[in-house]
């Protein structure tokens, strides 16, 4: 009886081996959990961006799951972090920047490449789009993925109808903006002049960069949780008066939140809208006439404008839970190390219509011709390394970004509709807004 | 005789209740503790930072203007959804109740709104209220009514009430019929005979009989503008603007899911849970009394 467990047990003890033996000569690869949220053609488009890391060596295998739009995205990320088991690597939108990087749940990019000794330049990538994704010091945070920039679309068979060549308009400064939307709508060529998507990004985030003038204070909070909204300057109020006005005289229309104003722009009902550079697709399958793409206006006589703008759209993290090994990290620096190199990031830009992130693309197509009959591809590139960046525009870090820009619009919207002055609204907004900055730092002691 | 089956097993009952209790207690109690646990911290959303404030949540919300403008929208809301989704229902209820010829035509139209999912009928009533795109919205303009819901707080809270109400009329059309059709012929006919008019008929003998339905109906519409018409305030409005349509619920979500302030959020939930179980408590309490079995 004795002999015979004994004999059981040494024949386990083999096999165990022998398993142990056979896993090593037929070793799996690592796999890598990576969760993104982009959908239609821009899926296809990262998914041919991880098909090729995994193909390039079999080391590690990139799995990439949908897990929804980006704020569902960022829920399922936290939920999955809680609960121990967070993806390697998740897309998360540019808002969502100060919330992971204060979260202790992630491992700074440029740790990640110093500890698995994956060599890494961080200055490869343009200084807008380092700066929104790293601390004060250069310390890179997150890696930069797809970026996009706000422009301003123009129908130029709108121009035309309203007896303006859009050949030779100049729609650089808002004073110029403002008459062309008066003209338009004085002249029949469209039942609106201008309007614009994403109202806080558009006109406070942005329009605070081109003017180089402070979103909040703090460097806009990239030097500190303590930052506070500064929205209700001068110029800031100038503006939104201007807004008002402009709707009273029918020159503006006010779209709504979120992406709603881009439909006054493919519908023809606008004849200028400021949205996202990424709206491209859209334009091209629904807009039924010639449009082309300016930069975003700004205030004549306003010191060091126009500046360049900032970027939005997402960055990859690398999220930490308990039981991450070494060869685990190896994969995921390896992976955005790949993400970054020249070839797969200008394979990026052509396919997405993203910006190019990093420097050598623009470069290198702008020498091919390429951008000649794309300049919706060359513009937005343009607009974002247009003078020397400064505190004012290279980035926001403000802890609960998403409710400050639902505040914001909010409050212009009761502007809109005559309940308050311009004044008051950004008042009121900025003391809004300073709450729940408060409320972001109190969590994070 | 006595025909009654007995069981003498003690333990089946528990065994077939079990399912239905497992479920009660994974999606019901179990969460609802976790709300209340939550509503007395403050934390991080990744939960690494922890502190346990006792009401702190409940003070902040309570003491915040803005919670209890979203309390005097959601009554205003509340109110013109339950009725506005009732009273069209019982009047098709009681016409559909007289029609012979193609009745399981009418009925099967007039339910079918009920089939659609809020966001998707939500996104409907958009393209048709549109300002620039929809017909109704241009035909407004052209009368010369200024119709922009996207501005005006009164008519984005109009169009979120209607397009709710008009996805629960089918629902009560249904409940209405059910009631109507069981109650006994003899007594219109009586009445009838006694003289009284339609509309004599109708509220004196029909209206009353018909409480049981009209009551339920009414605890159910509450609890549907309540917890069911986040979909179509998220798809036309998204609570704007300003904060025209920002129900208690669509702040909940916005402070919980967008803002990710958990506390808050969970103390939101707690207010307007036993918001709910009061009123409902309330309306068994004192409207039930009056209700004819």
């Amino acid at each position: 009886m004795h002999a015979t467990s004994r004999l059981f047990r040494s024949f386990l003890a083999t096999l165990l081996v022998v398993f142990a033996i056979g896993s090593i000569g037929h070793a799996q690869p690592t796999e890598i959990q990576f969760w993104y949220a982009l959908t239609g053609p821009l899926a296809e488009h990262t998914l041919a961006q991880v098909e090729d890391f995994n193909n390039s060596q079999d080391q590690f295998r990139v799995v990439a799951d949908f897990t929804g739009s980006y704020d569902e995205t960022m829920v399922a990320a936290i939920a999955a972090f809680r609960a121990g088991a967070a993806p390697h690597i998740v897309q998360m939108f540019e808002v969502g920047t100060a919330t992971m990087m204060y979260s202790g749940a992630i491992k700074p990019v440029h740790e990640l490449f110093e500890e698995t000794g994956v060599p890494f330049d961080p200055d490869i990538f343009l200084p807008a789009v380092k700066g929104y994704y790293s601390l004060p010091d250069g310390s890179m945070m997150s890696m930069p993925f797809n970026s996009s920039t706000a422009v301003m679309w123009v129908n130029d068979d709108a121009l035309a109808a309203a007896g303006i060549d859009p050949a030779t308009v100049s729609l650089g400064t808002w004073e110029e903006v403002w008459e062309v939307a008066q003209q338009v709508v004085d002249e029949g060529g469209a039942d609106c002049g201008i309007s614009f998507a994403w109202p806080t990004w558009t006109q406070y985030e942005q329009f605070s960069a081109v003017h180089d003038v402070p979103l909040a204070s703090l460097s806009n909070g990239m030097e500190g949780l303590g930052a506070e909204m500064m929205v209700n300057s001068e110029l800031h109020v100038e503006h939104l008066q201007n807004l008002v006005d402009a709707r009273a005289s029918g020159a503006f229309v006010y779209g709504g939140r979120g992406n709603a104003g881009d439909g006054l722009f493919v519908s023809g009902e606008c004849a200028m809208v400021q949205g996202s550079s990424a709206l491209f697709a859209r334009v091209d399958r629904e807009a039924e006439f010639d449009w082309t793409m300016h930069m975003l206006p700004y205030y004549e006589g306003t010191p060091n404008a126009p500046l360049n703008s900032i970027i939005g759209g997402a960055s990859l993290w690398a999220m930490d839970t308990p039981g991450r090994t070494a060869e685990e990290w190896q994969g995921v620096a390896e992976f955005f190390a790949f993400l970054a190199t020249v070839d797969q990031a200008q394979k990026w830009h052509i396919d997405s219509g993203y910006l190019p992130i990093r420097f050598g693309i623009y470069e290198r197509l702008m020498e091919e011709g390429f951008y000649d009959d794309k300049p919706h591809l060359r513009i937005p590139y343009e607009q974002l390394t247009r003078g020397e960046a400064t505190p004012n525009s290279s980035g926001i870090r403000l802890g609960n970004l998403p409710q400050i820009r639902a505040i914001i619009e909010e409050e212009i919207e009761l502007a809109f509709e005559g309940q308050q002055t311009a004044q008051q609204a950004l008042d009121t907004a900025v003391e809004r807004s300073n709450v729940v900055l408060r409320a972001f730092e109190r969590a994070q002691r | 005789m006595q025909r009654r089956t007995i069981f003498r097993n003690k333990f089946l009952p528990y065994v077939l209740l079990a399912p239905q209790l497992a479920i009660t207690i994974a999606f019901f109690f179990w969460p609802a503790g976790q709300a209340v646990y939550q509503s007395l911290l403050i934390e991080d959303p990744f939960g690494l930072y922890r502190e346990f404030v006792w009401f702190e949540n409940f003070q902040i919300v309570l003491s915040n203007p803005l919670y209890l403008e979203a309390v005097r929208v959601t009554v205003i809301f509340s109110t013109a959804v339950t009725f506005l989704a009732m009273a069209p229902a019982l009047l098709l209820a009681v016409m559909a109740d007289q029609v012979i010829r193609g009745a399981s035509g009418y009925r099967t139209m007039i339910v079918w709104p009920y089939a659609i999912a809020p966001a998707v009928a939500a996104v409907l009533w958009l393209f048709i209220f549109h300002p620039s795109i929809g017909q109704i919205g241009q035909g407004l303009r052209a009368l010369g009514i200024p119709w922009d819901y996207r501005i005006d707080g009164d008519q984005a809270l109009g169009l979120v009430i209607f397009v709710s109400a008009w996805k629960q009329v089918s629902y009560n059309f249904l409940f209405f019929l059910a009631g109507l059709q069981s109650i006994p012929k003899t007594i219109v006919e009586a009445a009838t005979v006694d003289g009284a008019s339609p509309m004599v008929r109708f509220w004196r003998g029909i209206f009353p009989l018909l409480s049981p339905t009209t009551f339920f109906l009414l605890v159910v519409n509450i609890i549907y503008t309540f917890f069911d018409t986040f979909g179509v305030i998220h798809a036309i409005t998204q609570g704007g603007p300003g904060r025209a349509t920002t129900t208690l619920m669509y702040r909940l979500y916005r402070d919980g899911w967008i803002n990710l302030d958990l506390g808050g959020s969970s103390a939101q939930s707690v207010l307007l849970m036993s918001a709910v179980i009061l009123l409902t408590v309330v309306q068994f309490r004192f409207i039930e009394r009056r209700v004819h079995y």
